[in-house]
């Protein structure tokens, strides 16, 4: 097909259009980059840039002078986003199976079981007390995992895809002798490898960007997950620049080498966000993927 | 145990009606834990909605702390706090619904009629980065535009010779602030959902429209448009049962949580958090949450309702 003049015209703009946006996009990260490079006098006097007025490597050695905490956070994360994410997936494929059987007895009650925790909430008070006194979470690793396992809205999307998959091949599984429990793990999983590939990666990106269960419940200083030590991090400056607006003496709250400074907390922000923002854009197929084959009516 | 036996041992052409019923043994199995998960994490907090209508103690527990009734939520209602956080919570959530929907809808059509597929792959990829991180990192983002001192946006203004402004203190500018952040992390992730109902358009329709001799505009706002309608319409839906719900990272880390911007950025989730972790006050808090999920429960059913009644294909359930 020839395409016309005005097409290409229109082309042009619409592709311009795009990049613009997409430079608007990216401009932040390179921001942070950028001054995580930038000599901490210079970033103070002349302000955050793309590319540094005076680079300077000081904020990183920073960093890595002293990684027990950082990297104690990275480890914390990885165990329990994995951990999330495996029995998160599996425990929702075993009930979404269930949910496509025409003659299960109370599958419709099931159904709504599970649709009306997604109408009505006890609210965080209650999730709150009954994690910290009475199933004792709090301070445990367990507490980023088990209460956070079964989401009714993945679920729904496993059993949408699940009744995609031909009736044929599981009935002849039924005749040739097949369990339900065979049945699943042997024909439903495998089959299903689009939708599980995206709630295992939604799940364990969830995991972790997670800072909200760290603020919650977590007081060790072990347990911390990476992005709640960012947080502290940002925290911890606040409260120094507000004693000096107060008039108080900082030195006597810390010594003042022992500062974080603008640089040394762009710095943290790339170490905690850089390795993820390199892994993910490969996975990102099976995310664009799975947000179609999610996107039926549930 | 038995009768899984016998199906196993007539297991070439089993009797229908055991069959089933092993089949419906292990069906049941299967579904047990996750529905005692949810049971145990959804359900059991819904009883303890009635510390709600008590004055919690933690020495007391739910069961012993004494009786109130309606006194927290009257003491929430009356408060010169729930005027501003119920405010800021619906009206930054409505425009986050409009602004969200119009620019991802408007995303996606520009990239469906960009005609080389490789470059809006490499588009796309760049669009969804921001969704990958998380709003403690998008917080640092925002400092180093907003930083007073040495922040991007001030140094623009001075270039051209205005006025720095202290962001972090001037509550206005910030339902603003908190659109274009909310734009930015999710404008591409969002778009993906109408590209991917674009794309499922029957390619006739367009040929069609062309032989009738329409215009490029008149495609996009008379063929491309209208088929997104049902997926804005379910959208729309789930995020109006969400709307007094607010998206507590962005509200948190974006204006790390500084008091002085609590007349635009406090809504009800900021504030049920901070009634209970920083004042203690249980009771309240949960009062709080507990008004949030009513309100919220009716919304989506009203909606649906509502959706049901016009086009009962378009509802939810």
């Amino acid at each position: 097909m020839i395409k016309s003049k005005s097409s290409i015209v229109t082309q042009i703009i619409l592709n311009t259009i795009i990049v613009i946006l997409c430079c608007l996009i990216i401009y932040p990260f390179l921001l942070v980059v950028g001054a995580s490079f930038t000599d901490e006098e210079a970033l103070i006097n002349i302000g955050y840039k793309i590319i540094p007025a005076k680079a300077s490597l000081k904020a990183y050695e920073y960093v890595f002078k002293n990684p027990a905490a950082i990297l104690n956070a990275y480890k914390v994360t990885f165990i329990f986003s994995v951990l999330r994410m495996v029995f998160s997936v599996l425990l929702q494929a075993m009930i979404a199976y269930p949910l496509t059987k025409k003659f299960l007895k109370g599958r419709t009650g099931l159904s709504f079981y599970l649709y009306f925790t997604m109408l009505f909430s006890g609210g965080m008070v209650p999730s709150y007390i009954l994690t910290t006194q009475y199933l004792h979470l709090d301070d445990t690793i367990w507490v980023y995992i088990i209460p956070c396992l079964v989401s009714p809205w993945n679920i729904f999307m496993m059993r949408t895809f699940f009744a995609g998959i031909p009736n044929a091949i599981i009935e002849s599984a039924y005749i040739d002798g097949a369990n339900e429990f065979r049945i699943f793990f042997t024909m439903i999983l495998p089959l299903s490898k689009p939708i599980l590939a995206y709630i295992a990666l939604t799940t364990f990106l969830g995991a972790w960007n997670d800072w909200y269960t760290s603020m919650l419940y977590i007081n060790k200083d072990s347990l911390i997950s990476l992005q709640y030590l960012l947080q502290r991090i940002m925290k911890n400056l606040e409260v120094l620049q507000n004693a000096t607006a107060m008039g108080e003496d900082v030195s006597m709250l810390m010594n003042a080498a022992e500062i974080p400074g603008e640089t040394v907390r762009m710095a943290m922000a790339v170490v905690v966000a850089g390795p993820a923002l390199v892994v993910f854009p490969f996975f990102q197929k099976y995310f664009v993927r799975g947000i179609t084959v999610g996107s039926v009516k549930g | 145990m038995e009768a899984i036996f016998l199906a196993k041992s007539n297991a070439v052409m089993p009797r229908k009606k055991r069959k089933i019923s092993v089949n419906t043994i292990q069906l049941y199995a299967l579904a047990a834990i996750p529905a005692a998960l949810v049971f145990l994490f959804c359900y059991v907090p819904m009883f303890g909605i009635i510390i709600s209508f008590k004055n919690y103690r933690f020495d007391t527990g739910i069961f012993n702390s004494a009786w109130v009734g309606l006194d927290n939520l009257k003491v929430f209602l009356a408060s010169d706090d729930f005027a501003r956080i119920a405010w800021n919570t619906i009206y930054m959530n409505l425009v986050f619904m409009v602004v969200g929907t119009i620019c991802a809808v408007l995303l996606a059509v520009v990239l469906f009629e960009i005609t080389s597929r490789k470059a809006v792959k490499t588009y796309q990829t760049i669009l969804i980065t921001p969704n990958f991180l998380s709003w403690v990192v998008v917080g640092y983002m925002g400092y180093a535009i907003l930083s007073p001192t040495s922040g991007v946006a001030n140094n623009i203004i001075q270039m051209f010779g205005g006025k720095p402004i202290q962001w972090y203190s001037e509550p206005k500018y910030w339902p603003w602030i908190l659109t274009i952040a909310t734009e930015w992390k999710g404008v591409g992730m969002s778009s993906v959902v109408y590209y991917a109902s674009l794309m499922g358009i029957d390619a006739s329709l367009f040929e069609a429209a062309k032989i009738d001799g329409a215009n490029r505009i008149q495609v996009a706002w008379h063929i491309t448009i209208p088929q997104l309608i049902p997926v804005v319409i379910v959208l729309s839906i789930l995020s109006i049962g969400g709307i007094f719900r607010g998206d507590f990272g962005l509200f948190y880390q974006m204006s790390r949580n500084v008091p002085d911007l609590y007349e635009t950025t406090d809504v009800m989730d900021t504030y049920i958090f901070r009634v209970m972790r920083i004042f203690g006050d249980f009771s309240l808090s949960s009062a709080a949450g507990l008004m949030q999920s009513v309100v919220g429960f009716v919304t989506v059913v009203v909606t649906n309702a509502i959706v049901k009644f016009i086009d009962p294909d378009k509802s939810l359930f």
